[in-house]
């Protein structure tokens, strides 16, 4: 199908792109961007965008797409439609499925159904080691030739060192990226809310910041020594954001990101025991959320990623620290972003940088750019349009959000991925 | 900044609905709870008399973790208010069979209960409870992993009263295990509420929480700076349960660093009393020689603690009724109006 989208605002941070104009795609390719169409060029349909955004289809470094793993609780076909509505079209997903993305067979599996979905594109990371058991390296090389794009504990981080450096050197050998957690599972000591005013109140079993920090640092260390790309997932302290500072001026190959709702919500959100508000890292302190805020405009923090973890209302129906934690968060990526530059924390343009190039720069990838001859993965944006969130007409199997009854300005219109629309909220 | 829970245990006339935690109540809900165990105990000779408050209402005692004296003091004032009542062994209940806690209170309720009195090892697990239950079903927190034990910390409060006649202007310390305690932090509020002059609690750091400063408190590590001129010494067990790692070297160094002997109580005021939610650890946070001494007040709070915890369900349930009446009564005079008209 050959489109055209007229007198569109076009904003790419990639091509530093911000202006209304038109934009050309054809058999699923972007064709061009401009006043003139190319020559020869006839467009099968033509949308007129006057008043609209057309940005790229967002990349989200970490979401569970729930698939090898429950029917219940949302598949790669359920999830992948709740991304698109969300305007994200490539989406990486951690290993922590069930079975364990280990082998190049699961791997494979989620390659499979994510092309009978067709919905975008979903690129999975492999675990780093067996059964994300933290004690043999998984077949690394192989799993990176099937096609997984990173490597990565998901939330079971290595806590044994020397494992951990044996995996940073191979990783090295083999020019794999390493999808970081950090977390020192002794110093979390199973607890369920951030170190706190709130949790010395309430009584909630403590993380402190020191098990996000200690085991950051012996990664950062370990990183130094093994020289290996290593991205740092979901940091959540303020000293986090000044250690990957450090680290970057030091010359290390490290990027980060950080959890959309770490920087809208903070510690004090627990106070009424509400599971919803239940996520790993937990939510931290005012002055940390402050500091991932800065450490997003001082451009330390890279990305911003949904860490979308759909779960079923049971998982959720329990006393806090017996429910599971997590948040259902694709369709709350984007709004939770540009809510950022309604709140004067960063201008539009790397607000959408956070969520479109700089995660595929990350993954060495094309996405989330609009650049001439990528795949026509992009998104119509109406400004002008509110919306609350009702967690009851969430399009993921999983409503647990806490951004229930949220209002959001401007919305989705529609997603297009590969040419194709893929979501529309409004026939436009 | 949001600093407080939304209080879901008052009800719209800003009345005891439930009795969740003491935080976010005002002087008045816990002057009226202590007034109204006052109240029951005969002043002549000090027993508590058997009334037909709650005939006809059904309370069960839930209990998901084990607990003799809380259940037995919790049973015997739903006796004396003639309730009807039933007290679930959790252990061999259905959610050993996987079915989830919220299934289990359904059944429950279906079953006609107007009460629930809880006990659950996680912190919240009341609030959770309350949150989900019909409307017309009360919720007393019997104590939820390390977050709150209101009835306890208000039978401590009436033993303060008792024999110091107000907690105003009081000087309190509290010795132990304060990050593990919910009967701590349930006391902390009480006395802050009830605006006691200083509350101080004395121990390490690792049984302190993170953040003392959150429940306004002063933290000695001294314990004879700690006992300094106060009122009123309350030490509370080390909650070895509880505790996921290693916070002391052992119970002797902790018994020879933080353990109430009489040398130490001699810091306090000579007057001052010493209380213990029990159950007591001799030579562990305590001398057999104070728990047992002249100052100790130990077994008055478990028999207060009948009175209070009946003053509690009567409370609510003359709340609820009065809520009733008056709704009863708004309904009958709108008919009123409409016929007239």
């Amino acid at each position: 199908m050959r489109l055209t989208v007229e007198n569109i605002r076009v904003l790419d941070p990639q091509q530093d792109i911000d202006q209304i104009t038109n934009f050309y795609v054809s058999r699923g390719r972007i064709l061009a961007i401009g006043k003139e169409a190319p020559e020869g060029f006839e467009a099968d349909r033509v949308i007129n965008g006057t008043g609209k955004w057309l940005i790229p289809g967002l990349v989200d470094l970490q979401a569970r797409l729930a698939e090898p793993g429950s029917h219940y609780e949302g598949s790669i076909a359920s999830e992948t439609k709740a991304a698109v509505s969300g305007g994200i079209t490539t989406i990486c997903c951690p290993p922590d499925t069930n079975p364990v993305n280990d082998t190049q067979a699961v791997t494979e599996l989620i390659q499979r159904r994510a092309r009978q979905a067709a919905t975008a594109f979903v690129l999975p990371i492999g675990a780093i080691t067996k059964g994300l058991e933290g004690k043999l390296l998984s077949n690394m090389a192989a799993l990176k030739n099937a096609g997984c794009i990173a490597l990565s504990q998901a939330n079971s981080p290595i806590q044994n060192s020397l494992t951990l450096k044996n995996a940073m050197g191979y990783a090295a050998s083999n020019d794999i990226l390493l999808m970081m957690r950090s977390e020192n599972h002794n110093l979390k000591n199973n607890g369920v809310a951030h170190s706190g005013v709130v949790s010395s109140r309430l009584g909630l079993n403590e993380i402190p910041a020191s098990a996000e920090t200690a085991a950051l640092a012996r990664d950062l260390i370990l990183v130094e020594e093994t020289g290996v790309r290593a991205h740092f997932s979901l940091i959540s302290t303020a000293r986090s954001v000044e250690m990957i500072a450090e680290a970057k001026k030091r010359g290390l190959p490290v990027t980060c990101d950080v959890a959309a709702h770490q920087l809208h919500l903070t510690e004090y959100d627990v106070m009424d025991f509400d599971s919803l508000f239940h996520v790993t890292p937990p939510l931290r302190s005012h002055e940390d959320k402050a500091a991932l805020r800065m450490g997003l405009k001082a451009g330390v923090i890279d990305a911003i990623v949904s860490d979308h973890t759909p779960l079923d209302r049971d998982n959720k129906l329990l006393p806090f620290g017996e429910s599971e934690p997590g948040i259902s968060s694709l369709e709350t990526l984007l709004p939770l972003t540009l809510r950022l530059v309604e709140e004067g924390v960063l201008d539009l343009n790397q607000a959408l940088a956070k969520v479109t190039n700089h995660p595929a720069n990350i993954l060495g990838l094309h996405h989330g750019s609009l650049e001439m001859g990528n795949s026509a993965d992009f998104c119509i944006f109406d400004p002008e349009t509110n919306w609350i969130l009702d967690r009851n007409e969430m399009i993921s199997r999983g409503d647990n959000s806490p951004f229930n009854g949220w209002e959001f300005n401007g919305m989705i219109e529609a997603t297009y991925f590969q040419g194709r629309p893929v979501y529309q909220n409004n026939p436009v | 900044m949001r600093l407080s829970t939304p209080n879901i245990q008052l009800n719209e006339k800003g009345k005891l609905r439930h009795f969740l935690t003491i935080e976010g109540l005002k002087h008045h809900h816990l002057t009226e709870i202590l007034d109204v165990a006052e109240s029951f105990i005969d002043p002549s000779t000090g027993d508590i008399n058997k009334l037909d408050t709650l005939h006809g209402k059904a309370i069960m005692n839930l209990f998901f973790e084990p607990s003799t004296r809380t259940l037995t003091t919790f049973e015997i004032a739903e006796k004396r208010l003639s309730a009807d009542v039933v007290n679930l062994n959790i252990e061999t209940s259905s959610t050993k069979k996987g079915e989830t806690l919220l299934d289990t209170l359904w059944n429950l309720e279906a079953m006609l209960a107007d009460m629930f009195v809880v006990r659950h090892s996680e912190s919240g697990a009341a609030h959770f409870i309350a949150k989900h239950v019909a409307p017309h079903v009360h919720i007393v927190n019997a104590g939820d992993g390390q977050h709150a034990h209101p009835t306890q910390a208000m039978l401590d409060m009436f033993t303060i009263r008792k024999h110091k006649g107000d907690i105003f202007d009081l000087k309190v310390a509290i010795i132990g295990d304060v990050q593990h305690s919910r009967v701590v932090r349930s006391q902390i509020q009480a006395l802050s509420i009830l605006e006691a002059r200083e509350i101080r609690v004395i121990g390490p750091k690792t049984l302190m929480p993170s953040h003392p400063e959150a429940l306004g408190i002063h933290v000695y590590d001294n314990v004879e700076e700690g006992l300094e001129g106060v009122d009123v010494v309350i030490n509370v067990r080390l909650q070895n349960e509880r505790m996921k790692s290693a916070l002391l070297p052992s119970e002797k160094e902790f018994f020879n660093l933080y353990g109430l002997t009489k040398e130490r109580l001699a810091f306090a005021k000579p007057d001052a009393i010493v209380m213990h939610p029990g159950p007591i650890n001799r030579g562990v946070e305590i001398d057999s020689e104070v728990a047992d001494g002249e100052q100790s007040v130990i077994l008055e709070q478990v028999t207060y603690g009948i009175a209070v915890r009946m003053a509690v369900m009567d409370i609510i349930f003359r709340n609820a009724k009065e809520l009733l009446e008056e709704k009863r009564q708004a309904l009958l005079d709108i008919n009123t109006m409409e016929t007239s008209e």
